[in-house]
Formats: C-alpha cells, sequence, structure tokens
C-alpha cells in the first residue's frame, strides 16, 4: 500500500541502457544524448542490442498474456547488478512498478522484482545518482517542463526535470497553468478516446502558449509526439524536445542548439 | 414485470458512452462550468491540507478502511445487534430492488404519502424517487443540488454537488420555469425561494430517507455529513426515518470516525468541517420532545459483496464518497458527470459501476482513462484506482490466462481483430531479431510512411520515423 521508498545507488561505473521502443523508432537523438549525458559522468553504458519494448501497451490494453510475453523477452537483457536507467519515466514505470505484479505468481517473480528495483528514469539518475552538474554554454532561451504523468506519480521524478533546467543559466523556466494535469496521451486512450484525448491536448498547448513558452521539454516520447504532433498540426507557437536532447545541446558545446528553433521530430 | 418494464425504460444506455462524450465535449457550457467548478475544487483540498501531514493521513484513512473491511461480517453484524438495542430496525437489500421493496413496505405499513429525502447516492442507485413514484408515493429532494436536479429531471452529474453541471443563470430559468421564482443571478434569494418551498414538505412529510456516511458498530450510531440543514430536518421532522447505505459504510469505532470525517470533508470540498454533523443514535425516547417515532437502516449489498470475494478488486470498497477523484480527473472534467451515464460517474464510476450493472454493459468505462494517475494521488483513502482501472480491463477483453476474469460481463470487449493485433504485436516485440529488421526496415522506407494514422492524425501530425533505430545507432558507435 505505501510506495517503497527509493534508495539511490551510488554513482556505478556501468550502466544497462533501455532505450524504449519509442524512442528507438521516432526519437533515437533523444537515446544518444541520454548516452551522451551518462558517458561524460564516466558511466560505461550498456546497450543491450536484444532489447524491444517494455510490454507496456498491451499491459494498459488489458492484454496481460501478450504483455507478458514481451516483457519476458527483456528480463534476460540485464545478467549483471548495474543499473537499468531508461529515457522515459512511463516505460520505467512500467519496469519499476508494474513488472513485479505483471510476474506475480510465475517462475520469473522473483527475477522481475529483481530488475524492477534497478529500474531508474535517467534525469533521476543524472540528478540524484551522479549528481551532475551542467554548464549552460547556450543563447538565452525561455521553455516551460512537462512532466509525464507515469514520470511524476510512478516514478516520483516531478522535481528533477525543473533542478536539472534550473542548473541552465541562460535558461528562463516559465511554468504553465497546471501543470501536473495529464496532456492527454495515455497510450491507446488517445486512440480509443480521440476526442476527449483532443480535448486534453488542445488545453494543454493553450497553457504552454499562454505561459509564453515557444519550446517545452518532456520526460516522455509519447506526451512529446502527442502535444508537439497537435501544435504542429494546429500551427501553434510552440514546439518540443525530449528534455535529454535538450540538456545534452546546452551543455555539448560545439555547435549547440537547445534554442527552440529545432521542432521535436528529428532528422 | 410492469416493474421491470417502467424501470428499463428510465434507464440510460451506459453502452452509447462515445455519442455522450461528443455531445458533452462540443457544448461550451458543460466544459466551462465543470472546468471551473473543477478548478475551485482542487484549489479548495490543497489549501485545506495546507500544514496538514496528507501522506500520513490518507494512510490513516487507508488502514482505518481495511481494518474495516477485512472484519466486514463481523462489525455487521455487531452494527445490527447494537442499532437493534438502540431501537432501529435493521434491514438487508441483497440489491436496489429489494431495497427499494423494503422502502415502500415501510411507508404502505404507515400509509404514507409523501416522503422527503436527504442526499443518498445509494438511493440514486436503488432508483428510489422513479420507483416510489411508480407506488403513488411522493418523494421530494431537500439537498439544493438533488432539489435541482429533481426539478430538470435529471440525475446528478457529481455525488457531493448533483447540480454542478448548471451555472447561476440556468438553475435561475429552471426554478423560474417549475416553481415560479423570479429571474435572478442572486444566489441567496435563489437559495432562500427553495428554502420556503422546502419547509412546507418538510413539515408535512410522512417519511424521511437519507444516505449514512459511517455507520459505526460498536456505538451503533448512524453518521450523516452535510451543509444545508436538511439532513438533520429529513431524519428529525418526518415521524419515521429511514436511512439506505451500502454495507461498505461500516467502521468499528467513533475514534475511526475522526480520521476519515477529517479526510472526507477537506478531500470533498476543501472544508474544515461540515455545516452539520449528525449522530443518529435511534428513535424518540420517551423523555424526548422530538425525533423520528421509528428509525429504520436498509443495508444495501447491490454487488458489494461480490467485489468483497476478490482481493485486489475489495479495494474499491474503501470508498468514502468524497468525489475527490471526479474533482481531479482531467477526463471528468472534459466530459462532465452525464457522459458516463452512470450513477456514480468519474474515476470510482469506472472502477465501482462495472460491479454493479456488469462489465459488458459498463464495457467503455475503464479504458476511458489516460492513466495519468490524479485520481490515486488525491484518494484519500489511498484506493489505487488506475491499477483497479487496468485490472478491468484485462477482465474486459479476457486478457490473462493467469488470473482468470471474474467480473460479471468479463470479455465483452474482446475482439478477435484486437485480439490478433496484439498476438501479432507480442510475437514480434518478443523476438529481437525480427523487432529489429522490421523497424530497420520501417526507418528505411520511412518516406512511404502515411501522413494519417486513424484517430490519432484528427489533432495531431503523426509521428515520423527516424532515418536510423537508436539500435542502429548504436550499432554504428561500436555499443
Amino acid at each position: 500500500m505505501v510506495d517503497p521508498i527509493k534508495v539511490y545507488p551510488s554513482k556505478p561505473s556501468k550502466v544497462y541502457f533501455y532505450g524504449t521502443c519509442l524512442v528507438d523508432m521516432f526519437y533515437p537523438d533523444a537515446g544518444i544524448a541520454g548516452v551522451e549525458l551518462l558517458e561524460r559522468e564516466g558511466i560505461e553504458v550498456l546497450f543491450p542490442h536484444n532489447q524491444t519494448c517494455c510490454g507496456q501497451p498491451a499491459y494498459t490494453s488489458g492484454y496481460h498474456d501478450e504483455a507478458r510475453s514481451v516483457a519476458r523477452a527483456q528480463l534476460d537483457l540485464f545478467p549483471e547488478d548495474w543499473p537499468i536507467v531508461v529515457p522515459s519515466g512511463s516505460c520505467g514505470g512500467m519496469m519499476r512498478k508494474h513488472y513485479p505484479d505483471l510476474f506475480k505468481d510465475t517462475t520469473e517473480e522473483v527475477k522481475a522484482a529483481e530488475i524492477a528495483g534497478r529500474v531508474w528514469e535517467l534525469t533521476d539518475f543524472l540528478l540524484n545518482v551522479c549528481h551532475v552538474k551542467l554548464e549552460d554554454l547556450g543563447e538565452p532561451t525561455t521553455v516551460a517542463m512537462h512532466t509525464s504523468c507515469s514520470a511524476r506519480r510512478e516514478m516520483g521524478v516531478a522535481e528533477v526535470g525543473p533542478k536539472l533546467l534550473g542548473q541552465l543559466k541562460n535558461v528562463n523556466l516559465v511554468e504553465q497553468a497546471r501543470p501536473e494535469e495529464c496532456c492527454g496521451f495515455g497510450g491507446t486512450f488517445a486512440v480509443r478516446h480521440p476526442e476527449i484525448s483532443g480535448a486534453m491536448v488542445s488545453e494543454k498547448v493553450d497553457t504552454l502558449v499562454d505561459a509564453g513558452a515557444k519550446h517545452f521539454v518532456t520526460t516522455d516520447c509519447g506526451c512529446l509526439m502527442n502535444i508537439d504532433g497537435y501544435a504542429e498540426k494546429n500551427q501553434k507557437p510552440v514546439r518540443g524536445e525530449h528534455i535529454l536532447s535538450f540538456l545534452w545541446a546546452r551543455t555539448r558545446g560545439e555547435g549547440n542548439r537547445g534554442d527552440g528553433k529545432k521542432g521535436g521530430q528529428e532528422s | 414485470m410492469t416493474e421491470t418494464a417502467e424501470r428499463t425504460d428510465h434507464h440510460i444506455d451506459v453502452k452509447e458512452f462515445h455519442p455522450r462524450v461528443h455531445a458533452a465535449i462540443h457544448n461550451p457550457k458543460i466544459r466551462k462550468n465543470f472546468r471551473s467548478a473543477m478548478d475551485g475544487l482542487m484549489s479548495k483540498r490543497r489549501n485545506a491540507f495546507e500544514g496538514w501531514d496528507l501522506e500520513t493521513l490518507r494512510d490513516l484513512g487507508a488502514n482505518i478502511r481495511l481494518k474495516a473491511l477485512a472484519n466486514l461480517p463481523d462489525l455487521l453484524e455487531q452494527l445490527e445487534q447494537k442499532l437493534t438495542e438502540n431501537g432501529v430496525k435493521v434491514h438487508w437489500a441483497v440489491d436496489g430492488d429489494e431495497a427499494c421493496r423494503i422502502v415502500r413496505d415501510i411507508c404502505k405499513a404507515r400509509n404514507a404519502k409523501t416522503v422527503i429525502k436527504g442526499k443518498s447516492m445509494v438511493s440514486e442507485e436503488m432508483e428510489l424517487n422513479h420507483y416510489l413514484e411508480g407506488e403513488g408515493i411522493e418523494a421530494l429532494e431537500s439537498d439544493l443540488g438533488e432539489y435541482i436536479v429533481q426539478l430538470a429531471d435529471e440525475t446528478p452529474s457529481h455525488i457531493i454537488m448533483p447540480a454542478i453541471h448548471k451555472n447561476t443563470g440556468e438553475i435561475s430559468e429552471l426554478m423560474h420555469e417549475k416553481t415560479g421564482t423570479d429571474l435572478s443571478n442572486d444566489v441567496e434569494y435563489l437559495t432562500a425561494s427553495a428554502r420556503q418551498q422546502l419547509r412546507e414538505k418538510f413539515m408535512n412529510a410522512d417519511v424521511g430517507v437519507s444516505g449514512v456516511n459511517f455507520a459505526v458498530a460498536e456505538t451503533g450510531t448512524l453518521c450523516l455529513v452535510e451543509n444545508e440543514g436538511n439532513g438533520r430536518m429529513t431524519t428529525t421532522v418526518p415521524k419515521c426515518h429511514i436511512a439506505v447505505t451500502g454495507i461498505e459504510k461500516v467502521v468499528p469505532s467513533m475514534e475511526d470516525v475522526s480520521a476519515l470525517l477529517a479526510l472526507l470533508t477537506r478531500s470533498a470540498t476543501g472544508q474544515h468541517i461540515t455545516t452539520y454533523f449528525n449522530m443518529i443514535s435511534g428513535p424518540r425516547k420517551a423523555e424526548e420532545l422530538d425525533g423520528p417515532e421509528e428509525v429504520h437502516l436498509v443495508l444495501v449489498d447491490n454487488g458489494r459483496s461480490s467485489i468483497y470475494q476478490d482481493d485486489e478488486l475489495l479495494d474499491t470498497l474503501r470508498c468514502i464518497r468524497c468525489g475527490a477523484c471526479m474533482n481531479h480527473c482531467p477526463v471528468y472534467t472534459r466530459v462532465g458527470g452525464h457522459a458516463y451515464g452512470t450513477t456514480y460517474p468519474g474515476p470510482i464510476g469506472k472502477i465501482l459501476m462495472p460491479h454493479l450493472i456488469g462489465l459488458d454493459e459498463g464495457r467503455h468505462l475503464p479504458s476511458a482513462s489516460s492513466l495519468c494517475g490524479a485520481c490515486g494521488e488525491v484518494c484519500p483513502v489511498k484506493i489505487p484506482i488506475p491499477d483497479l482501472l487496468v485490472r478491468l480491463r484485462q477482465e474486459s477483453v479476457d486478457g490473462d490466462k493467469l488470473h482468470p476474469a471474474k467480473v460479471r460481463g468479463h470479455g465483452a470487449k474482446r475482439s478477435s481483430m484486437e485480439a490478433m493485433i496484439w498476438k501479432g504485436w507480442a510475437w514480434m516485440h518478443a523476438s529481437p531479431g525480427i523487432y529489429r529488421f522490421g523497424t530497420g526496415v520501417a526507418s528505411k522506407f520511412r518516406a512511404l510512411q502515411p501522413s494519417k494514422a486513424g484517430a490519432w492524425t484528427d489533432y495531431r501530425t503523426a509521428p515520423k520515423l527516424a532515418a536510423k533505430t537508436l539500435h542502429q545507432r548504436m550499432k554504428e558507435r561500436g555499443q
């Protein structure tokens, strides 16, 4: 009933990187940015090539047999006891919070629980395990932050994004109205209940625009493709990017962008 | 048979969820009324808990409810015994229909023609007003919100604030049309008019019907939380008082009430305490000057004992009906309470109603959530609402061979087409080589990606495939 208390490990020499299927296919730049940020902290990044998807889409749709078969294929990817970092609160939440439930009463129960305990959302890991100090090399800019619901409520990292952005001296972080309200993505919810989801995302975009942000960053690719996709289709003056892409671009020195000129979609 | 036909006639088809959503989403009045009301309620709740150790209090609330549910059969027996000792007659109803018949029989025995009602969601669940009307007994709502809803021949759109879907102007027009009050935006005037009309009814009503917030087993006390004094009038002025409640409302002792009450009023309306808190312990005693001659309690099951059989679903019964989950729900805020078509709307409705009406009838309810978790975060008794929604989604498609579905009407949403899609999806994602090949090919031919993707692109552009997958990029980096 009580959420398990989060105990951060000491900074390891290696981590497993679990990229997630959305980053893999649509936002690989965000994944690479995450890898670069970890490597800059002196951490060796291990990328198990047999990774696919955490199984969440089937899980939240009620198809638990299918979710379990996909999740099972991920359980063998992390044989050593290194932390598993995930550039997503949503997929991280699936692995950390729901794998133990999904594998309850199966032979993988213990393994799934052990893996769940090693899963960290990447920005949380950077801030609270690596104690990263970011040096901002970018031009002055204004951004808003959208923390995904799963990052906020399942992974408990609502404070992390604003703290990381707060380290960037040329970044003015503005807060939109109702920052904690869902953007309306919700996985298959967006297509099962398109009108409700559409109403939610339109209000989310309005609050971002009203806050004076031309640029927003987010922890999750689902929210990103929802909010950014709505803004693009409806020609709203705000565009988004994964927070890892933004942080890397602001701090890597050469040819950095993070100036809001580039939209969320990557080449 | 006539009875059944009448009731079916009155029923809303819960399955017709999408048309109601469509109407609500495109109704600017609904959107505005709910948005502003919910914004207000959220901020009131936040302020009310300022300076409180809310997490500890929620843990306490959850523990009290869990303990009560763990001992539910014993507590109910104790409650019945104590109430009987106190002179309260206890009745048990297996469903809403039986509960209605019990109320009717009590009324008929007293030759009662008019019933005045305090707010009770269980009586809404029973459709008591409609039933009594068919039996020639007039039932009048005395809670202002319920009174408005009854005038409009509607159902409550919120469990705490039944008429929250209407603004002052709409209420004024309704009262003008139905009761002849002047058109006015003066809330004081409108309230006073309603009060005047209700006063007369109170004095003449034969029976008062109320709900119960907490039934205390140790002392046999029925606690009733309210703001308008109508609850006190309903339970003291008529010669007969009938309380109706779900079997889950029992708590062990008075001590448990204080924590739950502190959570309930703050979570519901942001009040530190309501204007009235009634503790009813029996009919008028010989030396007392007022109070009813007869007090009855109808304990309604209506699907609750089947929820009780399952360790996970059991958490549904912790609910103390504060409505905070709907106040914080981004879906409820957009569509309002009537769109759900169920007695209890919003997140609690989505996890409770499938047990009351069957998962076949309520098949769209569990999926109408982005699983954002706001409801679970504010629930004063920590009901894991999102987890229960996922459980019901699984039940509605029979999606887990390890944990066979058991809720009545399970499997109604399963379509062979969708099941096949998930099977194919699982096959691809459980086979890393096929996954890498498939995603690699998709990236390579991304120019062929269609710009339309079903309902997604009605509102957004389609997400664009990257030129190379992360797998390919990591391989190029030698990682």
